[in-house]
């Protein structure tokens, strides 16, 4: 219902004022090549990525792997060094951020000190020459989408963090922006207030319907908010997809370690190619077919899918380790073990084991993933 | 035992020990570091100012406030405060009008530390190496005038040593460095996230300076006008070597040093010491009082 208000007040009047601009549905927004070199170091090296109108994009990645920086490049704080920003088919990396008309949302919230809650949600309307019987009734729109019409008048360091972020979200939002940028928008508030913050900022989404693009190193956040999700490593892309396609079948080594895949386990294909050689035993997985014979791979596995159990492997059942420490996380046992490499493989059990005493680690096959790559 | 152990709990004083009811006040022995200081504090700092201002209640003749009534009946002794005013407080803000642009281009640079280190040399210098530089650079045959003449620029040397402005110059050449220094110091506290954030709102750099940046900067550079203020204001040594110490830059200060070492009239010498603390503490007052002003005016929203 919020929702719609916002619409209703506000559609008809933001039309006229800014004609040439992508109404609701935001704009579609294209990387081609996107390059920023800082000295001899890259940090973003070739990023082609296509945004649909509407479309939630979350980037993933590991601390520097140039998701930040590919986000304040698209929001024009930081200069390219090569490539092309385009936003409907316009070029737009040439332009100063304040000419970009983007709204963005920062880590450490940014709001106007010395403004009240409704001058920061406004400021965006005042630098754009909005009549000021409008901007009050969009920052009013705006505030309520956000639940703080009733805080209005406080100044930012009279609210809590969730409740400022959320003075962030909404003065981003209030200007109409054909693209929305969030950097890391939850890292700084407690799980309970992220996971409330996160519903919040998935359902405001679908109320005003912009494009987003969303940074974030939690896999879970990017998971549950994301229409598509952009993971990245070392400055270039490993893989785009669907949230389910990317936990299901991540195509990359880097990309199976963003999704939960903890354990990694360097090894070789056998001589008759259907068995996987491993420290600590060899394992039958369906996945190694059609791999040559010796070919070097890396095999994932998530916690929850390798299972341990007291006991020694004997023969193509699992791999034997030692256990190194064990916690109960509620329903089960998740540990970790060192195979005879020394490589730490982490599992699940249904029982405690104790400290040092030899396990079978057995994967379930169908959830095991096999990469040709042997990590970095 | 058990019994014993329940007895003990229950003969335990209600009241926490001294020692603990103090700490939880603030009180405990890191306390006694204060000492020290407070000792210095009251030796030399209130003891004579005290005592200033009892010997300037002691005057050689007449009535307890004579020293008071002759200064301020006496133009070549009452002038010195509008002297003194007219060369701080332009100096003061030409520094701080410096400074907060200086700041802002520095504060976006790689290599800071050489540059401030270079704008902080005339701190190190003294003022004294600073008066006899300018004497020399600014005289009627220095570097300046003479450039000046052989461009064309100039038939005669202009004037600018032993007059208003070669205390002006010196003043602005000590005091620049610290009016920076504060003011950078403020300026790089400001989260870059804050002025990144109205930049994307669609502010233009210069509204970003005149909405964002100086009503956040307001209080500091408040406090960097007195600071600097009274540094200025105190000014001595270059009124005397680079000034006309009879003349426009009799400053207040020279006023009371002929008074205590030229007249040997120490207790007139105290009253007009007393008087330029009394000025200093005004023109404090009236910034901090327009700080407050201007402070709540925006944060509640009023302004813009």
């Amino acid at each position: 219902m919020n929702a719609a208000t916002l619409r209703a007040t506000s559609a008809p009047t933001a039309a006229a004022q800014r004609a040439p601009a992508p109404r609701a549905g935001g704009g579609r927004l294209e990387l081609a090549g996107l390059e920023r070199a800082f000295g001899a170091y890259r940090a973003l090296d070739g990023l082609d990525l296509t945004v649909e109108r509407g479309e939630f994009i979350a980037l993933l990645g590991p601390s520097g792997c140039g998701k930040s920086t590919a986000l304040n490049c698209i929001a024009g704080l930081l200069p390219l060094t090569g490539g092309a920003i385009l936003l409907d088919g316009k070029p737009i990396h040439e332009l100063a951020p304040e000419e970009r008309g983007f709204g963005m949302v920062f880590q450490s919230y940014a709001l106007f000190p010395h403004m009240t809650i409704r001058k920061n949600v406004g400021f965006g309307l005042a630098m754009q020459g909005v009549p000021k019987a409008e901007a009050e009734a969009r920052i009013d729109a705006a505030l309520d989408l956000v639940r703080l019409k009733s805080q209005g008048d406080k100044l930012p360091g009279q609210l809590s963090g969730g409740q400022q972020q959320r003075v962030a979200i909404a003065r981003a939002i209030v200007i109409r922006p054909p693209l929305v940028l969030m950097d890391e928008p939850l890292s700084n508030l407690d799980a309970k207030l992220r996971l409330e913050m996160r519903a919040e900022i998935r359902a405001i989404h679908e109320a005003i319907g912009s494009t987003t693009i969303y940074v974030t190193h939690d896999q879970d956040e990017a998971l549950s908010l994301a229409d598509r999700i952009v993971v990245m490593a070392n400055g270039v892309i490993r893989q785009v997809g669907t949230p389910e396609e990317l936990y299901e079948r991540p195509n990359h080594v880097d990309v199976a370690d963003f999704m939960g895949f903890r354990t990694r386990i360097l090894g070789r294909v056998t001589a008759d190619g259907s068995m996987v050689e491993l420290p600590g035993g060899r394992l039958a997985l369906p996945a190694a077919r059609g791999l040559r014979a010796g070919t070097p791979v890396t095999v994932s596995v998530r916690p929850e899918d390798f299972v341990a159990s007291k006991g020694e492997a004997r023969g193509g059942d699992g791999l034997t380790g030692t256990v190194r420490s064990i916690e109960y996380r509620g329903r089960a046992w998740f540990g970790s073990a060192a195979l005879p490499d020394g490589t730490l493989v982490y599992f699940r059990a249904d029982s405690t084991l104790p400290q040092g005493a030899p396990v079978i680690l057995a994967p379930d096959p169908a959830r095991t993933l096999i990469f040709e790559e042997t990590g970095r | 035992m058990s019994d014993m152990v329940l007895q003990g709990a229950a003969q335990r004083p209600a009241r926490p020990a001294l020692k603990t009811r103090l700490a939880a006040k603030g009180f405990d022995g890191t306390t006694l570091l204060v000492l020290p200081g407070l000792i210095a504090v009251l030796a030399l700092f209130i003891y004579p100012f005290l005592y200033g201002v009892v010997d300037s209640l002691t005057p050689q003749a007449g009535a307890w406030y004579e020293n008071y009534r002759r200064f301020f009946s006496d133009p070549f002794l009452y002038n010195t405060i509008s002297a003194t005013l007219w060369l701080a407080l332009p100096v003061t803000l030409l520094n701080l009008l410096l400074a907060v642009p200086i700041a802002f281009r520095v504060r976006l640079m790689r290599r800071q530390r050489l540059l401030t280190t270079l704008l902080v040399l005339p701190i190190t210098l003294g003022t004294v190496l600073v008066a006899e530089g300018l004497l020399n650079f600014l005289g009627p045959q220095g570097w300046f005038n003479r450039t000046l003449i052989l461009i064309g620029l100039l038939d005669t040397p202009l004037r600018l040593t032993n007059n208003y402005w070669g205390v002006f110059a010196s003043l602005l050449i000590t005091g620049f460095p610290f009016a920076f220094l504060l003011t950078l110091s403020y300026v790089t506290g400001i989260d870059p996230a804050i002025e990144q954030a109205a930049a994307t709102l669609g502010a233009s750099a210069w509204r970003r300076f005149t909405r964002i940046f100086l009503p956040l900067l307001v209080p500091g550079l408040s406090v960097t006008f007195c600071l600097a203020f009274v540094q200025a204001f105190a000014v001595f040594p270059s009124a005397v070597l680079l000034g006309a110490p009879a003349g426009a830059t009799r400053v207040i200060s020279i006023a009371a040093y002929s008074a205590a070492f030229e007249e040997y009239n120490h207790s007139l010498g105290s009253a007009i010491a007393i008087i330029m603390g009394a000025v200093q503490l005004l023109v404090v007052l009236a910034v901090l009082g327009l700080r407050g002003f201007f402070y709540r005016g925006s944060a509640s929203g009023t302004k813009g």
